[in-house]
């Protein structure tokens, strides 16, 4: 129970964080040349001024900024994120239509880079040195400096183009009326690349932590006694190296979840996925100010859960955390 | 010297530095080979590479010579990694050299300061930067430098704080040295290799979101970028692929050079640890 305690201890303090964030975000926004109704105007194809000022009006914006940031801080707190003006409705609930894209898409990417990173760094610190740790680590590298969003469209030319074994983009096949199993399997197909397209960037970083954090455990004394005692080597891998070498594999899941969710604003947009990315994108070119701030706030609270989860994880893998040290 | 024999000694670091000279070779042939306006026009649109030997890459969809937009592409990558990498680092160390020598209340605000920066996903700061400032080169290169310097920061920070309290430091303080001398001339040599073998990632990481922000139509469009190229060439990916597929092998080879050279650097300079740890940033 310490480490639940430990953990919403930290969850607490990142409260006074999330205030900086929306206060400098919110200030940040008022310096932005032409506003909502601006937009809106322009949507509508021109207006007459008075209209401008009575749309203004409604949505509060004729208020003095510090004003302003005050009710928008108020009615964050009722969790009121207020009304988005491109699509008519409460931010909170097109938000709350496109989370479910974004958070299937970074668990799978996730799912997919921390298994496969693990296996590859663990293959790699066997056989170190030799060809296939050279072959694992070469291709971790260029991973890692190949852009995500080009690696997605090479992706459709090759497997939706060429080979048209995969669809080239969207969350499913839309007006097929495919219901439960059909749907899900049809959904799949649909996320393979774009999971592909955001998970091989972190492979290839958690390949690489792996590699290292697998090396410096298999030269521990306990390895050794592990082995003296007779153990195979499969056995002194996966029951005694591989939980600590785990360790920094899970900090990093911490640490990376932000950067996840914006490499997902590009995969999500070279896959024409109706997700939170794609949304942030649409509000930044059609100026919805309100959506996207709700949008970044979001974000955060999204980053701060997958902490506080990485927080609990971690209490398992190292009971001296939990013991509370 | 040592340590330049241990670097060429490194077949991986060698490779990088040969990979970047290559980089900034193209750079400056760039105005020499292609004097015209790389956006203008140079022929009938979409050929392919290796046919018409005045466009060998090829030209796009509105009949830009390819190779003309690659050359002066690594210009624009090189100047905007170097230039936001520059920023975030001397953000970076000033927040990091103040916060970590100071420490007490103007460390914990500070270091609260970098905790909002690191909370918020990168990409999405960056795209409100861009839609609240505008997307000329300029903003673009600045608003990257803004959102890559807390990890510089927190390095710095680390290195102040086990040095601060070093015998050296303690005496600089008993000659009479005021804080400022301290931190500029006396910790600040000792803190930085560390931060400057970190500014490859930065580097790395820099080019890496100007290139999608550039594809994403978010960068500037009166630019030669490879971004925009590979944006441009989304239209025609079905038949012309190639026109995406060239700029994206340009970045590669520029990320890839520049993260060997910090790699080859580390090792070089600090034998027993190795490699930067990567903090990869969305691309």
């Amino acid at each position: 129970m310490t480490i639940l305690l430990l953990a919403l201890r930290r969850l607490a303090a990142s409260l006074p964080t999330l205030l900086v964030i929306l206060a400098g975000l919110f200030l940040l926004l008022q310096l932005a040349p032409g506003d909502t109704v601006d937009a809106l105007m322009a949507q509508m194809g021109g207006g007459d001024p008075a209209t401008a000022e009575e749309l203004r009006r409604y949505y509060g914006l004729d208020l003095p900024a510090a004003a302003q940031l005050a009710r928008y801080l108020w009615r964050l707190v009722q969790l009121d994120l207020g009304q988005s003006a491109i699509y008519g409705k409460p931010v909170a609930t097109v938000i709350a239509e496109r989370l479910p894209v974004t958070l299937l898409l970074m668990g799978a990417s996730l799912t997919l880079a921390f298994a496969g990173g693990m296996v590859l760094g663990v293959v790699a610190a066997r056989r170190i040195g030799q060809w296939p740790d050279t072959l694992i680590s070469t291709l971790g590298l260029m991973f890692y400096a190949t852009p995500s969003f080009w690696f997605g469209l090479m992706g459709i030319v090759l497997f939706a183009i060429h080979l048209g074994w995969l669809p080239a983009g969207g969350f499913e096949e839309v007006g097929a009326g495919y219901t439960g199993l059909t749907r899900v399997l049809d959904i799949a197909r649909h996320l393979v690349l774009p999971t592909l397209t955001l998970a091989l960037v972190f492979l290839a970083t958690y390949l690489r932590i792996m590699r290292a954090s697998m090396l410096e455990v298999m030269s521990l004394d306990y390895v050794r006694t592990a082995r003296a005692k007779g153990l195979g080597e499969t056995g002194v891998i996966v029951r005694h190296a591989l939980r600590n070498a785990l360790l920094p594999m899970v900090t990093l899941v911490g640490l990376q979840a932000g950067t996840m969710l914006g490499g997902s604003v590009v995969v999500e947009s070279v896959f024409a996925l109706p997700g939170l990315g794609r949304l942030a994108y649409e509000s930044v070119v059609q100026r919805d100010l309100n959506t996207l701030l709700g949008i970044v706030f979001v974000s955060a609270l999204l980053v701060i859960t997958v902490n506080f989860l990485v927080d609990l994880i971690y209490g398992r893998l190292d009971p001296r955390i939990a013991a509370g040290r | 010297m040592a340590a330049l024999t241990r670097y060429l000694r490194n077949p991986a670091a060698l490779l990088g530095a040969v990979l970047l000279l290559l980089v900034v070779a193209v750079a400056l042939a760039a105005p020499v080979l292609f004097p015209k306006d790389p956006l203008g026009l140079a022929g009938r649109p979409l050929q392919w590479p290796f046919v018409n030997p005045k466009v060998w890459l090829g030209t796009d969809a509105s009949g830009r010579d390819i190779a003309a937009q690659i050359f002066h592409g690594a210009r624009v990558s090189l100047l905007i990694g170097l230039v936001a990498t520059a920023i975030a680092i001397a953000i970076g160390i000033a927040v990091g050299a103040v916060a970590g020598f100071y420490g007490g209340l103007i460390d914990d605000l500070l270091m609260r300061v970098t905790e909002a920066f690191q909370t918020l996903p990168n990409f999405l700061l960056l795209l409100v930067l861009v839609a609240v400032f505008g997307s000329d080169i300029t903003t673009v290169t600045v608003a990257i430098g803004l959102v890559s310097w807390p990890a510089p920061a927190r390095l710095t920070r680390a290195e102040f704080l086990t040095l601060r309290n070093r015998e050296f430091v303690q005496a600089c303080r008993v000659l009479g040295m005021g804080d400022a001398r301290i931190i500029a001339r006396e910790i600040l040599p000792n803190a930085l290799p560390p931060v400057i073998v970190y500014a490859s990632v930065v580097m790395a990481v820099a080019i890496l979101l100007e290139s999608a922000l550039a594809f994403l139509n978010l960068s500037d469009p009166n630019v030669a970028s490879w971004g925009n190229l590979i944006g441009a060439g989304r239209g025609v990916l079905r038949t012309q692929w190639y026109v995406s597929a060239i700029p994206g092998v340009a970045i590669l080879v520029t990320v890839l050079a520049v993260s060997l050279v910090g790699q080859g650097l580390n090792d070089a300079l600090n034998p027993r640890l190795r490699g930067p740890a990567p903090v990869k940033a969305a691309s």
